[in-house]
């Protein structure tokens, strides 16, 4: 038994159940609840000062975490078995999803993304964010490992067909997060260097074919600007150039919370949703960032953890997968809002205001304590 | 046994299977493990570079995007008369301004303020013009002096009008108008021309700026100096709180010499006629009153003159807007005699008791041109006393002649002739004092003798302008210790070089034939202001051949008639042994210094030295009884 777990007995003691119980019966595992929680708390209160102290978006976000805590507890609940068994159906509904978007989707800012359940909006691309992963590693499961070209060549089509279907929404972020949990899973499986090599290139290949042809207008629009974001200070060079003012007048130790003028006087578009990082360097400095990053690192690291320790095929794919899908949404993120890469709608995860992104994340966590909780010989450890 | 072999063998090669394929991922989640963990290092080297290595650039953008500075235009100095009368002031006013940034569309703007404000063309072409030179973000007023109800109304179609605001400014306003226009000057909004050539940062937030009069020559002293306030303002320009504040320095107020009452006083002397009359104090230079007739009411150029008012101005062949008494050059007639004999003293061509014949004309030798005096019988026998008293022409003309045109204009120098006096006023005119080398210079002629004889008399060449004639009297009246002029009366008197003769008793000739001008019997302006006078005044006549001011071709038949009669001048000083005020009055079309300009002048002595006040109907002219030139 770990410290902490100790430190946290000794408290639970007082109200006198026993936590080793609970904690077994619940599924969950206590480094990433912890870890999580910390991460919402950070998020919360950045989002406070980002939505200039906006009540009403506080409460919407304490029932979108509330939501997010609930699914978690649910989905560790649930053993990783069952979810190998509704894999090839969660993904097959998924698909579907994505096409009724297609056709039926409701259109908001320019993109495609919504579907209107009458009750709430749904954005399906959310679901394939796990169930591409997930699909990936239950045909993969079924086969010898390393895959063979044929199986590789399967793989590519179950990540592929989703990925379009989202790209042409248009969700260019979306599609490479959901792109890149297939692609990790395929990795951990033992695609060998010489494949990797080879997508490598034809991705270097495509990447001007993509220029030309994959792209939309805006999208270009925010690639070029990333390259040179004074060219056009006022259009969309804007974000970006108010981004690195708002990080690099923070300095090291922050304006403190509260303190983002950038934020508070309106010069940062969008502080408490994409941009939160931003107005989080503004207040908090070099100081706050580190433990943020590091916060992130060690939520990855665990995730990787848990899937070496995995016991079957289909864990370990899943469960190093969405941790490393995990590290892309924080790259992706705070590569953008740094200068470091171009603007693509990502938020920061579970940190950031926002949509349904923080709902499923939360849903992976769940599964993926799921997975290290239910581990044979688990009690008799 | 070999079946339970294979199956043995394919059971090790699962489990071995097992393990590679656990190795594998073992070695990759290791590696992206690592892969990840450079990566937010990177991603934090990145922010080391924002934070520590581009700090200060990056604060310093913060802090631009977040302050404003904006200028607090100092309010201008106020302008006093010698009694603390005021001559300009600032008066709040509210006026409405319109944003051109902030305006979605100004053609519709401006024909519903147009609508809500009665605005007429004028109003409409002065913005326009404005907005031309105009930046964008500063408020470009439409209407002035709004009233009540027009800022209700502005108020009811507000959420109509974006960027239309209504301001409490100061404006200038002169509550003694036309009175002392000449003198005080007016301030009028900044043109592109003097935007250019103005320190823009001393004039930030300042809209208007002194154009003639003491308004610009100290307009450095009225402006003050600018505050400036540092605002927190939001992406959308909203500003949110003041940050720091440097207040303005306020213009500092100019109490002058000139008197009002005194002021007053010329100008109802003046009466109808066009010319200037200039008051000087001989003791230290002050002007008491300066006048110039017709006048104009300086308000109204204040926030851009309407197009109407100005063309009236400009049409108006009395030239209103001309300052004659300091612009305008005329002739100085018989008024510089006294002068002139002071240089026949001093270069010993002549002496007080030198006499000599006054024919009814002079002539030059070989020569038969013949200079006329302006009596038909002339003098008889003269000496400079009775010379200067009874104005004669021949006498001069033979002392001009001895003494060459020259040394008459090195002596003239002296008096102030032919060199702007330095009073505080812009746009001074120099007059002339003629030289052999100034008509070869400019006309690239030689000099004729004849030129030397009508110089002599103040006529031909020489020209100069009221304020010039005041001061040569202040100087006459000092004894040649004179002061330069000036309407700044917190600044010090500037004594001017003295004019140092060989005998003290020079000065005594000359002045006595001045004071026998008005009190002696043979005097010419005894019958007119002497026999009367309560103090003794020592004055000098004089009538300046025609030369109007600018021959304008659209005269009327009146003013036609009116033309063709001489110019009046009369200088004078009292009282005669203590010298307190010298005077100077130039009357166009006069006709006759004794008769009309004498009369006046001493009603602005009467004014200061009595403390009488000169009511319009007590100024009785008497131009027709004037006969000739004296």
């Amino acid at each position: 038994m770990s410290p902490w777990r100790e430190k946290m007995g000794s408290t639970m003691a007082g109200l006198r159940v026993d936590e080793g119980v609970l904690l077994r019966w619940l599924k969950l595992d206590p480094w990433l609840v912890f870890a999580l929680l910390l991460l919402l708390g950070v998020g919360a209160v950045t989002v406070f000062s980002a939505s200039h102290q906006n009540m009403a978006q506080m409460v919407s976000l304490g029932a979108r975490i509330g939501m997010g805590l609930v699914l978690m507890l649910v989905m560790a609940r649930i053993p990783p078995t069952v979810y190998q068994f509704w894999t090839p159906w969660l993904f097959a509904v998924g698909v579907v999803l994505l096409l009724a978007v297609e056709l039926f989707g409701h259109v908001g800012k320019g993109a495609q993304r919504w579907l209107d359940l009458g009750f709430m909006r749904f954005q399906p691309s959310e679901i394939l964010k796990l169930a591409v992963p997930m699909m990936a590693a239950w045909y993969l499961s079924l086969r010898a490992l390393p895959p063979r070209p044929l199986d590789i060549l399967a793989t590519l089509l179950i990540i592929i067909v989703p990925v379009v279907l989202i790209m042409l929404q248009p969700d260019l972020g979306t599609s490479i997060l959901v792109a890149a949990a297939g692609m990790f899973v395929l990795f951990l499986a033992g695609l060998s260097w010489k494949y990797i090599t080879a997508f490598a290139v034809a991705l270097a290949g495509l990447i001007p074919l993509m220029w030309q042809f994959g792209l939309h207008d805006y999208q270009r629009q925010r690639v070029l600007t990333l390259l040179n974001p004074e060219a056009d200070p006022l259009g969309t060079g804007y974000h970006i150039i108010q981004s690195k003012i708002a990080i690099g007048s923070g300095g090291v130790s922050g304006k403190g919370w509260l303190n983002s003028t950038q934020s508070n006087l309106d010069f940062l578009p969008e502080g408490h949703t994409d941009f939160i990082f931003a107005v989080f360097s503004e207040e908090f400095g070099l100081v706050g960032v580190v433990v943020l990053l590091s916060l992130y690192l060690f939520i990855i690291l665990r995730g990787l953890y848990i899937a070496v320790q995995a016991p079957t095929v289909y864990g370990r794919l899943v469960a190093g997968s969405l941790s490393l899908s995990f590290f892309v949404y924080v790259f992706v993120n705070t590569g953008m809002v740094t200068g470091l890469l171009p603007v693509v709608g990502v938020p920061l995860p579970l940190v950031s205001y926002g949509g349904t992104a923080m709902v499923t994340l939360m849903a992976g966590f769940g599964m993926l304590m799921s997975i290290h909780t239910h581990r044979p010989f688990m009690a008799a450890r | 046994m070999k079946r339970i072999w294979k199956e043995a063998r394919s059971v090790s090669k699962a489990v071995e299977d097992e393990a590679r394929v656990r190795d594998i991922l073992l070695r990759r989640a290791i590696l992206a493990g690592l892969v990840c963990f450079f990566v937010l290092a990177g991603v934090v080297a990145r922010v080391v570079w924002l934070q520590v290595t581009a700090h200060d650039h990056f604060t310093e953008l913060a802090e631009k995007n977040r302050t404003r500075a904006e200028p607090i235009p100092p309010s201008r100095g106020l302008i006093y008369d010698r009694n603390g009368v005021l001559l300009a002031d600032n008066t709040p006013s509210f006026q409405v301004e319109l944003v051109p940034e902030q305006v979605k569309d100004m053609e519709s703007t401006l024909a519903l303020l147009t609508e809500i404000l009665a605005l007429d063309e004028d109003d409409l072409e002065r913005f326009r013009k404005a907005l031309k030179s105009g930046r964008s973000f500063d408020g470009i007023p439409l209407k002035f002096n709004l009233s009540e109800l027009d800022i209700a109304r502005l108020a009811v179609e507000r959420p109509r009008l974006p960027g239309v605001e209504v301001q409490a400014r100061l404006t200038r306003i002169y509550p003694q108008a036309g009175l002392t226009a000449h003198a005080v000057g007016y301030v009028g909004r900044i043109n592109e021309r003097e935007a250019e050539s103005i320190d823009s940062e001393a004039y930030a937030g300042t809209s208007h700026i002194g154009k003639t009069g003491l308004e610009r020559f100290y307009e450095d002293t009225l402006r003050g100096k600018v505050g400036s306030r540092k605002l927190e303002v939001d992406a959308h320009g909203r500003s949110l709180r003041v940050l720091e504040e440097l207040p303005a320095t306020p213009g500092e107020d100019l109490h002058l010499s000139l008197d009002v009452r005194l002021q007053a006083a010329a100008e109802t002397a003046l009466g109808d006629f066009l010319g200037a009359i200039v008051a000087i104090d001989p003791r230290n230079g002050e002007v008491l009153a300066f006048v110039s007739k017709p006048t104009f009411d300086p308000n109204l150029f204040v926030n851009g003159i309407r197009t109407k008012d100005y063309r009236a101005l400009m049409d108006n062949p009395d030239r209103p807007l001309f300052n004659r008494a300091l612009s305008a050059a005329y002739p100085p007639g018989s008024t510089v005699k006294p002068v002139m004999g002071l240089a026949g003293l001093e270069y010993g061509l002549i002496t007080p008791e030198y006499r000599m014949f006054a024919g009814p004309h002079y002539q030059l030798p070989n020569d038969d041109h013949r200079y006329r005096d302006w009596r038909k019988g002339g003098h008889g026998w003269v000496d400079l006393d009775r010379a200067i008293a009874q104005s004669c022409d021949v006498y001069f003309y033979d002392l001009a002649y001895r003494m060459g045109i020259d040394r008459l204009h090195d002596f003239a120098l002296n008096f102030g002739l032919g060199r702007m006096t330095g009073v505080d006023l812009p746009s001074e005119t120099a007059g002339l004092v003629p030289s052999k080398d100034w008509k070869r210079a400019t006309k690239k002629q030689a000099w004729y003798p004849g030129e030397t004889l009508i110089a002599g008399i103040g006529q031909g060449f020489m020209l100069s302008t009221p304020l010039q004639l005041a001061h040569m009297t202040a100087t006459l009246a000092q004894r040649g210790a004179g002061f330069r002029p000036h309407l700044w009366r917190d600044r010090p008197a500037e004594a001017l070089p003295p004019i140092k003769l060989a005998k003290a008793g020079f000065w005594d000739a000359a002045l006595g034939g001045m004071e026998h001008v008005v009190q002696a019997e043979y005097g010419t302006a005894h019958k007119y202001i002497g026999k009367t006078a309560p103090y003794r005044i020592a004055g000098k006549s004089g009538t300046a051949q025609v030369f109007t001011v600018k021959q304008n071709e659209t005269y009327s038949a009146k003013g036609l008639n009116k033309k063709l009669l001489d110019h009046a001048v009369f200088i004078a000083f009292a009282p005669a042994d203590a010298p307190r005020i010298a005077v100077a009055a130039f009357v166009e079309h006069g006709s006759s210094g004794s008769g009309v300009a004498a009369p006046m002048v001493r009603k602005v002595m009467d004014a200061w030295l009595l403390g009488e006040t000169v009511s319009k109907d007590a100024v009785t002219l008497d131009a027709t009884g004037a006969g000739g030139r004296e």
